[in-house]
Order: structure tokens, then sequence, then C-alpha cells
């Protein structure tokens, strides 16, 4: 090795290092911040207390809010995958002229639903249909956002899953609902629980929405709430946001442990084609 | 047991295009029956109209003498083997295999009898607990054909049995599959576009060609009396030698050569008429010294095909092709003679063979 490569090769080494810690230092801060008896935005080693749970427990809406965060992902998550699942699968199977087309138009359009630029039609329409400080209005408003790009990554799994399986069930005497129970349903269960993670964790962080459509702070999801963490003098409650921070990020991460356990983001390696 | 029954079976397909025109076949009981052709000639539908995943414009389809024609595939009792094998990912080789026990609402027991049975008799009992992602090409098609038989049908429809298999393994799937389907004594119909699949296996085969029946008898029949140019250039490792020539009397002028008519076709042909002339490599007598009623030519190539060797001859500008047997191959260059067997070769008139009916 000449002088000139071990230079290289250390310069790497360092650029790696720097980008490394430039994306570890805010999750050591959410690791350290939460026990420490007076946390700043620097991460540092903690002088260890338990005494910001305490009190994040006394905040009457901070425990509540996370079970609201719960409520609204857990029903736009059901919500879409009952939608989309069915809309995939007949996109996938049956030929529609412009099918595509409609596919990106939809794609297209979902982004601009759940963005601010709808913010006001979207009150609108709730106020008039009054969905306004309703759970079920934030998880309708959600499902429509979030259900092409459902669509789009559904389609994509059931059109790589071969058709000749569920030939083959009908051969046996299979009814099309034993088709989809038996065949067509685990075969694309990893492409559900995908779909079902990434909604659960779009509506885990979508902050807009919920704090458009819920006037009701006892309703508000655990993202709404963070941002009314101020202390009397206006100055940002360290000590409650990190403590909070932990708690709110800590559901997702345990979920994606279960999931991708439970159902494995695997393919089941398929037959020869 | 059952024979199989379709009457002018017509499939068109949105837009005009016809898969299928007015198809008539017998498959008699227990017979071993191969649809050959080449792709796209509507053989692989004719299957799944069979089997009722596709449904006829026109038509009947008889299993048994009973009319199937508008029942769902389920209510057919034909049992299917996918070109894909279509297993189910999931499943285990058992559950797979036991799947039409499951969808007749069998009980636990029984499925799992019926599974360990039919997978004993494939030499499959040790893979049951696998998945089908963990088995190799082979035993995945015997998964397949295990699934297809534990449903008893009275039909096996087998779609491209062995295409997904590599060449070694072939051979091998081809002597099981002849013996199972003997054993089992069960109409089956195969769908192949390898002609030496058809004659290797099949009891009597139909060669089609875009829609259409060209021929249908025994292997043995469709290789030596190929009923028309189609048949006649499809079948056959090595091609038939097929060569524009003039009836002469008792004699026939084709590429440079006067020989004597084919026997099947004496009597049949008047003199002055265009034909064309049809014999197989393998019915060529090939010899270094010059002969009467026989191609003269100059050797162009010699193809070694290991136990024999495919001679081509340069004949008047046409090419003949013939076999030689080991030994006694000519080199490229020397004058060569090639005799056909007069009750071998045959005669073409407007593409269809002349034969006294």
């Amino acid at each position: 090795m000449t002088p000139r490569d071990l230079l290289r090769r250390v310069a790497f080494a360092a650029f790696v290092a720097l980008v490394l810690a430039f994306f570890a230092l805010p999750l050591l801060w959410l690791a350290s911040a939460p026990f420490d008896a007076s946390p700043s935005i620097t991460a540092s080693v903690p002088d260890f207390t338990f005494r910001n749970f305490r009190a994040l427990l006394d905040n009457p809406y901070a425990v509540a809010s996370l079970r609201n965060s719960v409520l609204l992902a857990a029903g736009t998550a059901l919500l879409v995958v009952a939608l989309a699942a069915p809309a995939a699968y007949a996109l996938s199977r049956v030929r529609v002229p412009g099918r595509d087309a409609l596919l990106y138009l939809l794609l297209l359009l979902s982004s601009i639903i759940t963005g601010t630029a709808a913010m006001v039609p979207i009150f609108l329409l709730a106020f008039e249909l009054h969905l306004i400080d309703s759970r079920l209005g934030v998880i309708l408003v959600l499902t429509g956002g979030l259900l092409p790009t459902a669509i789009f990554i559904l389609k994509d799994f059931t059109d790589a899953t071969p058709v000749s399986c569920e030939e083959a069930a009908r051969v046996f005497g299979a009814s099309p609902l034993q088709t989809l129970r038996h065949v067509v349903v685990p075969v694309v269960r990893p492409g559900l629980a995908t779909v079902g993670v990434w909604t659960v964790a779009q509506v885990w962080g979508d902050f807009l929405m919920p704090f458009l459509l819920l006037r009701d702070p006892a309703k508000a999801p655990a993202s709404v709430i963070m941002f009314t963490f101020y202390t009397e003098g206006g100055q940002p409650d360290l000590p409650l946001i990190a403590t909070f921070s932990l708690l709110y990020s800590l559901p997702v991460v345990a979920m994606y442990l279960l999931v991708s356990r439970r159902y494995g983001f695997r393919f089941h390696g398929g037959t020869k084609r | 047991m059952a024979d199989l029954a379709l009457t002018g079976i017509t499939k068109d397909y949105p837009g005009g295009v016809r898969a299928l025109a007015a198809l008539d076949l017998a498959v008699a009981d227990g017979e071993f029956f191969a649809l050959l052709g080449p792709s796209g000639c509507g053989k692989t539908t004719l299957l799944r109209t069979v089997a009722g995943l596709e449904t006829a414009s026109a038509g009947t389809v008889r299993i048994g003498g009973a009319d199937v024609t508008r029942l769902p595939p389920g209510r057919r009792d034909v049992g299917m083997v996918f070109q894909d094998y279509a297993l189910f990912p999931h499943m285990t080789v058992a559950d797979n295999i036991a799947y039409p026990l499951r969808v007749r609402r069998a009980g636990r027991e029984e499925r799992h009898r019926a599974a360990e049975d039919v997978a004993g008799s494939l030499g499959l009992e040790t893979l049951l607990a696998r998945r089908p992602g963990e088995l190799s090409g082979g035993q995945q098609q015997r998964v397949a054909l295990a699934r297809a038989m534990a449903a008893r049908p009275k039909v096996f429809l087998l779609d491209e049995p062995l295409s997904n298999l590599d060449a070694r393994l072939r051979l091998e799937a081809r002597t099981f599959l002849k013996r199972l389907q003997n054993e089992l004594a069960v109409t089956t119909v195969f769908v192949t576009h390898d002609q030496a699949e058809a004659l290797a296996m099949a009891d009597r085969m139909a060669v089609m060609e875009a829609g259409r029946i060209r021929q249908v008898g025994t292997p043995a029949e469709v290789f030596r009396r190929p009923a028309n140019l189609f048949v006649a250039s499809f079948i056959g490792s090595t091609p038939m030698n097929l060569l524009p020539g003039r009836v002469e009397g008792e004699q026939i002028t084709v590429a440079g050569a006067v020989l004597p008519l084919p026997v099947s076709a004496r009597g049949l042909v008047a003199a002055g008429e265009e034909v064309v002339f049809g014999v197989r490599p393998e019915y060529l007598e090939y010899s270094g010294k010059a002969a009467d009623g026989a191609f003269a030519g100059r050797v162009a190539v010699v193809e070694n095909l290991g136990g024999s060797s495919l001679v081509t001859l340069d004949a008047a500008g046409q090419a003949v092709h013939a076999l030689v047997g080991e030994g006694r191959e000519p080199e490229p260059g020397a004058r060569g003679w090639a005799v056909p067997r007069p009750d071998r070769a045959l005669l073409y008139r407007d593409g269809e063979l002349v034969v006294d009916r």
C-alpha cells in the first residue's frame, strides 16, 4: 500500500465517521436527555434521574395523546388496507384501458390532498360534513391521502404473484372466496403488512391534519400535543419534550420489530418461472 | 375413468383474434394424448378450455359422456399441472398435495393420510414438511403432479410438464411420467412444443397450427406419414428433406436426380404434375459409390450427432440431408450418393400428402 492509498483510506474513514456522527447525535440526545436532570439541546452524559417521566405523567394530555395517536393510526391503517387490497387486486387482474395513467394521476393528486395546499378546502369540507373535532374525520382524510400510494404498492405485490396459483385453486374446486382466503391473502400478506406499517408510520408522524381538524386537546394525537409543551415563560419545556419524544418514538420501533418478526418481510421463494 | 370428446370448439378473443377454429377431437379412456404445436398455435388455450379456465365461444366439451361446457373448473373433475407448477408458496408440501381435499372439507386426518399416500407413490415422503421454495425443479413438478393425483380426477391435464426442467432431468421425468400414466391409466392430455417429447410419451397426438388441428395419429403414423407439409417440417429432430419435383410417368425428377415414384403415391399422380418430394434423412441410404435412383452431389457439411452424422449433400443446388452411421462419415468435398427408401418417401401436392385413402 502506497502512502497515497493510505491517505485516501484515512480520509474516507474520517468522512464516514463525520456523516455517522451527524446522524447519530440526535439519537444520542433522544437516549440521554430524558434521563437528564437538566437537559439541554446538546447530547451529554446525563445526571441520571427518572423525574422527567413523573412530570410527563402529571401532564393532563401527554398519555391520552399517545392513545389518540394509536386510535388514529390503527383506524387509518385498517381502512387503508381494507380498501387498498381489493382495489389493487382488481387493478392487477382486470384489464382496464388507461389503468396506469389512472394510477399515476391518483398518485399525483394524493400528495395534494394531505398537503398544505388543500388545507382550506379540506377544512371547509369537514365543516360541512360536521366532521370537525371528530377522529373519524381525521381518519377519513388521512385514508384518502394515503390510499393511492397504498394501492400502488399493493398492486406491485399482486402483480408479482402468479395468476396460475389462483387458477390451480379454481381447478381443484375452490370458490372465489376460498381462493381469496386460502391463496391470495396469504401470498400477498407481506404486502399487506408493509402497507399497514407504512400507514401507521405516516399517520403517527402527521401533524397538519389532526392539528387542523381536531379542536379538543383531549382528542389530539401525540404529534400535536408535543407542540404545546412550553414552560410558563414561553420557553420550550425541554425535559418534557425529550421524555415525550422517547415515548413517542418507541411504539413505532416496537411495531417494526414485531411485524418483521411475525410476518417477515421476506418472500416465500416462489415457484419456478 | 373417462374419455374426452371435443366438438366444434371455437375460441374468439375480443379484437377478432381466433385462437381455436371449430376443433373436433376425441381422446379415448386411459389414453396418453399429446397436443403438439409451435408457440401461439392455441394448444394451451385448448387445454385451458377443457379445464374450464377459458370458456369456448362455441362447441361442446364432454368428459365421460357428460357435457361440461358450462361447468366451472372445480366441477369438471379434472386435475391440472401448470407450466410453472403453481404450487402455493405459503403451504407445506403436504398441505399443497392435500389442498383438493381441503376444498372438499375433508378432515385433517383424512387429508394427512391422502397426502402421505400420494407422496409415497411419487417418492416425496421425506419432503412433506418443506415449502415449495425449498425444493428442486424436479421435486416441485412431482408435488404438482401429486396435488393433481390427490383429487382423483377423471382426466389429467398437463401444461408443458417438462419445459421447466433442465435437459438431463427432462429425460428422467419423461420416463417417469410415461410409467406413472401407464400405472394410473387415467386419461391424460399434455401440451408440448417439443416434438421429441410428444413422440416419446404419447399414445396418440394432435399436431396443431394456428388454431387448427393438422393431423391426429400415433407417433409412428405422424412421424412416417406426415399428412401435410407443416407436420412434415415440424416433426423430427433432423428436418425432413422437402424438395420440389416433377412427375414423369413412373418416375420423378428432383434436384437433378431421377427417382422412382414413392410406393404410397403410385397411380395417384399424373405425368407433368408439380409436387414436393419428401424423405427423412433417416430413410436415405448414403453411399460413396455411384448408384441408380439416387441424389448425387458433393458433401457440403458433416455434422456429428453422436451415434450418427448428418451429411448435407449439394445436389444440383438443393441441400439434401442424409443420416450416416458411425464410422462411415464422408469427407467434406467428396462426391456422394443418397438413395431414398421408396416405401418411406412421400409426395405432397398443394401442401397435402398424396395417399390412397
